[in-house]
């Protein structure tokens, strides 16, 4: 189970200035280990910066990251990922050329030196078939295993991205807007896998959803350009008067 | 991702069919074996040589998605050393060969891992300064290289085997093994889990990276095992000609290898061989006919071809059984 207490992520007035711009503007974050942490603000608040940031995408400008009370900032992203720290994008970002079972395979063998094996052939990569078979029912892609993702369907690339994420086995995943451009049915269905994902684990997401929002996370942050605007559970946050003044005149957030 | 590199999203073939695995590698084999009854042996030689250079080019530009445009540093600088082992020390010339290639494989670390810190059109240039400081060495460095005369009079040597060190036709069958071991290496890599890491980083280097892959470290391999190949070929071509020409390490050298890999197909591997045997065939046939500008054809006939097949012309061919084998298949 999860230790109460421990810190996951832990931001110190984290900033991030784009030609003057302040994206991401002094946050001090809290990721609890083993809560569901959503991250959540308008358009241009900084959410994906901060993942960017937290991921090793982006150098901070000022301020320092740290994963489990490790000093992480300015750590390259490949460096953040063998910490455990996987992470989606909000854009769909796969392989085109190969196959849903060789993204899984891809991801599997990252964790050991086997990618540096050129004088191997790649049935080697056989080996991690039963848990490539797992990952990929799981996300309800076993069907089209064979198929190039370059011609998987947007709502298969998205589940795609969630089992390359957890094909890493990741105590902290990071997942931005799993949601994104997803028909009801399959927003549901990626709900109920997520929360079955984050047991043991410990998740930040991003979603304008609120419905994602409301069914997933435990604890709620709220940016506004760049800045921690209010944070607490989902009730406290969505009654909060800053909270609604923030979102006013944004009201499609469906 | 880069601009000038972008991958043919029919890359690689998921299923292959028995017929493809085992009908072409022999087709391959035999048209190897036929080629100095058909051509001129040194001119066979050259083909093969040239085909094995292109094949290392498009490891990178193909499968890792980076344009060198500095490959005659590691070619020219393979021929050099390969011809001056031969010419100092007398060994066999495979050892010669091996030797060559090892110093491209030296040659290219420090110059792959400067390099891959920039993708696209800041990468082939960066490659191709590097290419032009070997150039200007060899330029200058006249006591060893010969200047611009070249190094002459390089001896082919092989274990006392008269037939092989006088006989062009012969040296072919002795020089060939080590071109096809290039090539078998090519595809050994491409199809290895490091390859399918290379694959991974040209189409999406970000996702490589949170992967956990160290993205930069896979791409200095893949260039040092691109150069070491690229050597084999230089090492060979010098033993063939018995001479290294300064031409070798000038930038020309690099941009014909890459017209040599875009005309068979990028991403293909055996279009380098389709690519040099048309660019070398066309350059013979029309020297020997006394025409003067063969670069008017060459580059008229690359332009054509990248106009009408866009995949180049190995590729094309592919992608057309391909697509009937997938019709085919319910």
């Amino acid at each position: 189970m999860t230790t109460e207490g421990r810190v996951a992520i832990r931001t110190r007035a984290l900033t991030k200035v784009f030609r003057g711009f302040r994206a991401v503007d002094a946050v001090d974050l809290e990721v609890r280990e083993g809560s569901v942490h959503a991250l959540v603000g308008p358009n241009g608040a900084g959410k994906t910066t901060l993942f960017n940031l937290l991921t090793g995408f982006l150098s901070p400008t000022s301020g320092t990251i740290t994963v489990f009370d490790e000093d992480v900032t300015g750590e390259p992203p490949e460096r953040v990922a063998r910490r455990g720290v996987a992470r989606s994008f909000q854009i769909t970002s796969l392989f085109d050329t190969l196959t849903s079972r060789e993204h899984v395979e891809l991801a599997l063998q990252g964790h050991g030196r086997q990618g540096f094996r050129f004088w191997r052939s790649e049935k080697l990569l056989g080996r991690h078939r039963d848990r490539v078979d797992d990952l990929i029912t799981q996300v309800g892609l076993m069907p089209l295993a064979d198929k190039q993702a370059g011609l998987l369907a947007y709502g298969q690339k998205r589940a795609l991205e969630l089992a390359l994420v957890l094909a890493l086995d990741p105590p902290v995943m990071l997942l931005d807007e799993p949601t994104a451009g997803m028909g009801i049915e399959d927003v549901d269905r990626t709900i109920a896998l997520i929360r079955r994902l984050a047991a043991g684990r410990t998740v930040v997401f991003v979603d304008h959803n609120m419905h994602v929002v409301g069914s997933l996370a435990d604890r709620v942050t709220v940016l506004q350009q760049g800045r921690i605007l209010a944070e607490g559970d989902y009730d406290e946050v969505r009654t909060d008067e800053r909270v609604i003044t923030a979102y006013l005149g944004e009201a499609d957030h469906a | 991702m880069t601009v000038i590199t972008e991958a043919p999203a029919d890359a690689p073939a998921p299923a292959r069919t028995p017929a493809l695995r085992w009908i072409l590698p022999a087709a391959g084999l035999t048209a190897a074996l036929a080629l100095p009854w058909l051509v001129y042996p040194p001119v066979a030689l050259d083909i093969v040589a040239l085909a094995l250079f292109a094949i290392a080019l498009d490891l990178l530009l193909g499968y890792t998605g980076l344009l060198s445009f500095g490959h005659a540093a590691f070619w020219g600088s393979s021929a050099y050393v390969t011809g001056l082992i031969a010419t100092h020390y007398g060994v066999p010339f495979p050892l010669a060969v091996l030797g060559g290639a090892v110093f491209a494989m030296i040659l290219a670390l420090p110059i792959g891992y400067v390099s891959v810190r920039r993708s696209g059109i800041y990468f082939a240039m960066v490659t191709l300064a590097f290419a032009q400081m070997v150039y200007f060495i060899g330029y200058q460095w006249s006591d060893l290289t010969g200047g611009e005369n070249g190094l002459q009079g390089v001896p082919r040597s092989f274990f006392g085997i008269e037939p092989v060190e006088t006989n062009s036709f012969y040296f072919y069958y002795a020089a060939l093994p080590i071109l096809l071991c290039g090539m078998a290496a090519a595809w050994r890599i491409v199809h290895s889990p490091f390859g399918r890491v290379l694959v991974s980083i040209r189409d999406n280097t970000p996702r490589a990276r949170a992967l956990g892959y160290d993205v930069d470290r896979y791409k200095t391999i893949a260039f040092v095992l691109s150069a070491g190949l690229t050597g084999l070929a230089g090492g060979v071509f010098a033993i063939s000609h018995g001479f290294v020409a300064l031409t070798e390490l000038h930038w020309t050298t690099s941009g014909d290898v890459v017209l040599m890999t875009v005309l068979g197909g990028i991403g293909t591997l055996w279009g380098g061989i389709v690519g040099a045997f048309l660019t070398v065939m066309l350059a013979d046939q029309l020297a020997s006919s006394g025409f003067h500008g063969i670069d008017l054809i060459t580059g008229s006939v690359f332009i054509l071809v990248v106009l009408l097949f866009r995949r180049g012309v190995w590729g094309t061919v592919r992608h057309q059984w391909q697509r009937r084998g997938s019709a085919r298949r319910p």
